[in-house]
C-alpha cells in the first residue's frame, strides 16, 4: 500500500508557517482516507486536517503544540508492514513552538512532490492518478474547507486553473477541487481522465454543495466552517453582545449626489465613481467633523480617532471580509474610487495583505445592490460605529406641497452607546446627509 | 435489397418518382439524347419521351428560370447540373427565386424543384470543376441542401427531395458514382431530409464527414481502432436542416469531435458544426473541436497539389489524436 506523508498545509497566501493545535489519533491508531487526524491553527482560524491516505498513523512528527512550516512532512499514514524509514530520514526536526524559522524550504522532504517548480512547496501535492514510478509515492493530504489562495492553485502557476469544460462539469458534480488536480492536456489543461484519476485515486475532500437549484438527494448535509466563517462565527458574538447598540436611521434625497456622479462618469479619463465611493468621501468628511464618533471605547478611556481608516464591508461566496480604506480624509473621490475599488477586488480574489485587513475606525457595508431598503449592522469592535446603506430607489416624494419622483436612500448608523450618544450620531447623520444632498462638498 | 452503383441508385429514384407521379419531369445539359454527362440519367428519355425528358440549351440561369415556373405552376421539375459548379450561373434564380418565392408570395407559391448534379472535388478537374458547392446554398433561409454518401442514400434521399414542397439542392459526387452497395428495391423506400446516419460507432471521440471525406474518416477509424482509440462516424447527409440532435447525442457521449470537410475551412460547414457544438454540448467537451478541411486556396490541377488541399488521412488521424490528447 502506499505511503502517505501528511504535510503542513498552505491555507493563506501569507501562511508560511502552521501550528498543530492537537493530535485526534495517536501513533498506532487506524486511520480512514478523509477522516480528520489532527487541527491546525494558522493566522486565520484552526482547521481540521484530513488524512489523505488509509492505513495506520505510523509517526507523528511534529507533536501538539509545535509549528512546522508549510509543505513540512507532520505525519506519515502507511500500512504496518510498509517501511516507512525513507521517508523519516528525509524529513527535518519539528521546529520547538516559540523558536520558528519560516522558511518553508526547511523541512520538505527530498523527493519533490511530482509538479512542476513553484515558488514554494505546494499546499497540498496533486493527488497523483495512479502509482508514479517515483522512489516515494506522491504524497497526499488535503485540509477541509478552507480554500488555497486562489493565486497559488497547486501546480499551476499562472493563477486560473485550466480545465476543459467536461472537466469542469464532473469536478463540480463530484466535489474535486481542480486545483489540486494535476492537468495532463497540453499546457497542463485538467481533462476527464485527470479528474477521473483524481477521484478514484483518493476519497473526495467534503466541499460546500454546489449552487444548483436541485433538490439534493439527503435530507440535509453539515458543511464544515471555511476558515473565514469560523471567524465570523469567533467573532460576532464578540462585537454584538458585549457591545451595546444604539441604531439610527435617516433618509437622504439621492437626486444631485446620483446626477453629480452622471456627469463624473461621462468624464473622459476620469475613473468610475459608484454611490458607495461619494458615501465613503462624505463619511471621511463627516467624521473629520465629528470625531466623537470615529472613537473607540477602551475601558477606562475613549480613543478618539482623527484618521479616518473606514472598513468596507466585501460579500464573498462563503463569508464577508471588511478591508481598509486608510486615510480617507485626505483622500479625493477618485483616489477613493479607485483604491477602494482595487481593495475590494482584491478582497474577491482573495489576494489582500494581512495589513489591509485591520485597524478600521468606522465602518460602511452597503445591501444596496441587493435591492435591500433599510438593514442595522453590527459594528466591528474597536471600532465605535458603523453606517449600514440601502438601495437608492425612485420613489414619490412630496416637495413643496406636490408629489413628485425622487431618488431615496436609507441608512442605519449603528453606534456603540459606551462611546457616544444619541445626539452625536444624529449630528454626524445630519452633516453626512448635508454632504450627500448638496454633494458638490466632496470635491471641494 | 439490390446491390447497385450510386449512379444506379439515382437512376433508379428518378424513375420510380416519374412512375410514380406524372408531374415529375426532368431538365438539364444532355441528358436525353446523351444520358447525361455521367449517364445518370440513362434511359429515361427512352422510357418517358421528350416531354420529360428535356435537353436544355448552355443556359443554367434559362432552364432553371424555366423550372421553377413550371413548379409555380404545380409541376416537380428535377433540373440536372451537369457540375455543380455550373449552377453558379443559376444561383439568383435559385437564391432569389426558388428560395424566396413561398415567403415573399405570402405562401401563395411554393417551389417543389430538385437541383441535382455532381460537385465537390473530384480528379484532377482543377479550380473551376473541384468546388464544395454546398456552402454557396446552405446559407440561404428557404433552400434545403442534401449531400448524400452512399447509394441507399442517394436514392432514398433523392426520393424524398422529389417529393418534398420546396426547393432542394442534391449535390453528388463524381467520385461516388460508381460505387457499389445495397439499397432497397421498395419503390415506397425514401429517407427522410434532415437525419444523421452514424456510420460506425464509437466512444472516443466523433468524426464529423459526408462524401468521400466520410470513407477517409472510415478508414482513418480503421487504422485508430488498431491503436485502441474508438471513433464513432456521423454523416450528416443533409446539411440544411442539420440534424442536432444525432450529432450532439454523439458529441455528449464521445466528449470530443473532429470535423472533416473537403471545401475550404473559412466559413465551411466545419465552422457551423464546431458551433452547434459549443452551443449545445459546450460542458461535455473534453477539448475542443477541431476541424480538418480543404486548403484556403483554389483546387490545383496537379495531382501531387490536389493532394495536398485535401484533407488527407494523416491529417485527421493527428486532429483525432490531439483531442484525445493520445
Amino acid at each position: 500500500m502506499a505511503i502517505t506523508k501528511v504535510v503542513m498545509p498552505k491555507l493563506s497566501e501569507a501562511m508560511e508557517t502552521g501550528r498543530v493545535i492537537k493530535w485526534l489519533k495517536e501513533e498506532g491508531d487506524k486511520v480512514e482516507g478523509g477522516e480528520i487526524i489532527a487541527e491546525i491553527e494558522t493566522d486565520k482560524a484552526d482547521i481540521e486536517l484530513e488524512s489523505f491516505g488509509t492505513g495506520v498513523l505510523r509517526k507523528i512528527m511534529v507533536p501538539a503544540g509545535a509549528r512546522a512550516p508549510v509543505g513540512g512532512l507532520i505525519a506519515v499514514v502507511a500500512e504496518p508492514a510498509d517501511d516507512i524509514a525513507g521517508v523519516l530520514a528525509g524529513a527535518a526536526a519539528p521546529s520547538p513552538a516559540p523558536a520558528v524559522s519560516p522558511s518553508p524550504t526547511a523541512a520538505p522532504p527530498p523527493p519533490a512532490p511530482p509538479k512542476p517548480a513553484g515558488t514554494a512547496p505546494p499546499p497540498a501535492p496533486a493527488r497523483a492518478a495512479a502509482p508514479v514510478p517515483t522512489p516515494v509515492p506522491a504524497p497526499r493530504s488535503l485540509v477541509r474547507g478552507p480554500e488555497p489562495s486562489a493565486g497559488e492553485p497547486a501546480g499551476v502557476p499562472g493563477g486560473r486553473v485550466k480545465a476543459s469544460p467536461l472537466a469542469k462539469k464532473i469536478a463540480a458534480q463530484s466535489g474535486v477541487d481542480l486545483r489540486l488536480v494535476h492537468g495532463s492536456g497540453p499546457s497542463g489543461r485538467i481533462v476527464r481522465r485527470d479528474v477521473l484519476g483524481a477521484m478514484s485515486g483518493a476519497p473526495m475532500p467534503v466541499v460546500a454543495p454546489a449552487k444548483v437549484p436541485t433538490v439534493p438527494g439527503v435530507e440535509y448535509q453539515d458543511v464544515p466552517l471555511s476558515s473565514i466563517r469560523a471567524v465570523i462565527a469567533k467573532r460576532m458574538p464578540l462585537a454584538k453582545s458585549p457591545v451595546p447598540h444604539f441604531y439610527l436611521t435617516s433618509e437622504i434625497a439621492m437626486d444631485r449626489a446620483w446626477e453629480l456622479r452622471e456627469e463624473l462618469n461621462a468624464l473622459d479619463g476620469q475613473p468610475k465613481i459608484s454611490v458607495t465611493d461619494m458615501i465613503v468621501k462624505a463619511c471621511a468628511l463627516a467624521l473629520l467633523q465629528h470625531p466623537e464618533v470615529n472613537a473607540s471605547f477602551q475601558g477606562d478611556t475613549i480613543r478618539v480617532h482623527y484618521r479616518v481608516h473606514i472598513g468596507l464591508a466585501v460579500a464573498l461566496d462563503d463569508g464577508l471580509i471588511t478591508p481598509v480604506l486608510r486615510n480617507c480624509e485626505a483622500r479625493s473621490l477618485a483616489e477613493i474610487a479607485v483604491e477602494g475599488r482595487d481593495l475590494v477586488e482584491r478582497a474577491r480574489n482573495r489576494r489582500l495583505r494581512a495589513p489591509e485587513l485591520s485597524g478600521a475606525t468606522f465602518s460602511i457595508s452597503n445591501l444596496g445592490m441587493f435591492d435591500v431598503d433599510l438593514f442595522s449592522a453590527i459594528i466591528n469592535p474597536p471600532e465605535g460605529a458603523i453606517l449600514a446603506v440601502g438601495a437608492v430607489k425612485v420613489v414619490p416624494v412630496v416637495e413643496d406641497g406636490r408629489i413628485g419622483m425622487g431618488r431615496r436612500m436609507q441608512i442605519t448608523l449603528s453606534c456603540d452607546h459606551r462611546a457616544m450618544d444619541g445626539a452625536m450620531g444624529a449630528r454626524f447623520l445630519q452633516d453626512l446627509r448635508r454632504l450627500l444632498e448638496e454633494p458638490l462638498r466632496l470635491l471641494v | 435489397m439490390s446491390v447497385m452503383t450510386y449512379r444506379e441508385a439515382l437512376n433508379l429514384a428518378l424513375r420510380e418518382e416519374m412512375r410514380r407521379d406524372p408531374r415529375v419531369f426532368l431538365l438539364g445539359e444532355e441528358i436525353g439524347v446523351y444520358d447525361g454527362a455521367y449517364k445518370v440519367t440513362q434511359g429515361l428519355l427512352k422510357e418517358f419521351g421528350e416531354r420529360r425528358v428535356m435537353d436544355t440549351p448552355i443556359c443554367e440561369s434559362g432552364f432553371t428560370g424555366v423550372a421553377i415556373g413550371a413548379a409555380m405552376l404545380g409541376l416537380r421539375p428535377v433540373v440536372e447540373m451537369m457540375t455543380f459548379n455550373f449552377a453558379i450561373l443559376a444561383l439568383d434564380q435559385i437564391v432569389n427565386s426558388a428560395a424566396k418565392m413561398s415567403y415573399m408570395s405570402g405562401g401563395q407559391f411554393n417551389v417543389p424543384i430538385v437541383v441535382r448534379g455532381p460537385g465537390g472535388p473530384a480528379h484532377q478537374l482543377a479550380a473551376q470543376h473541384s468546388q464544395s458547392m454546398e456552402s454557396y446554398f446552405y446559407h440561404v433561409p428557404g433552400l434545403k441542401v442534401v449531400r448524400p454518401s452512399t447509394p441507399e442514400d442517394a436514392k432514398g434521399l433523392l426520393k424524398s427531395a422529389i417529393r418534398d414542397e420546396n426547393p432542394v439542392i442534391f449535390i453528388e459526387s463524381e467520385t461516388l458514382y460508381g460505387i457499389k452497395g445495397e439499397v432497397p428495391d421498395d419503390a415506397d423506400f425514401t429517407i427522410p431530409l434532415g437525419r444523421a446516419k452514424i456510420r460506425r460507432e464509437g466512444t472516443d471521440v466523433t468524426v464529423i464527414a459526408y462524401m468521400g471525406m466520410m470513407y477517409r474518416a472510415l478508414e482513418t477509424a480503421e487504422a485508430l481502432a488498431q491503436e485502441g482509440i474508438s471513433c464513432e462516424i456521423v454523416d450528416p447527409r443533409t446539411l440544411r436542416p442539420m440534424d442536432i440532435e444525432t450529432l450532439i447525442g454523439s458529441v455528449r457521449k464521445t466528449h470530443r469531435a473532429v470535423v472533416v470537410e473537403a471545401g475550404a475551412g473559412f466559413a465551411g460547414m466545419g465552422s457551423e458544426i464546431v458551433a452547434f457544438i459549443t452551443e449545445n454540448a459546450f460542458d461535455d467537451l473534453d477539448a475542443p473541436v477541431e476541424r480538418v478541411t480543404g486548403a484556403n486556396a483554389p483546387m490545383p490541377y496537379a495531382k501531387n497539389l490536389e493532394q495536398a488541399k485535401t484533407p488527407s488521412k494523416e491529417k485527421i488521424i493527428a486532429a483525432i489524436r490531439r483531442v484525445c490528447y493520445a
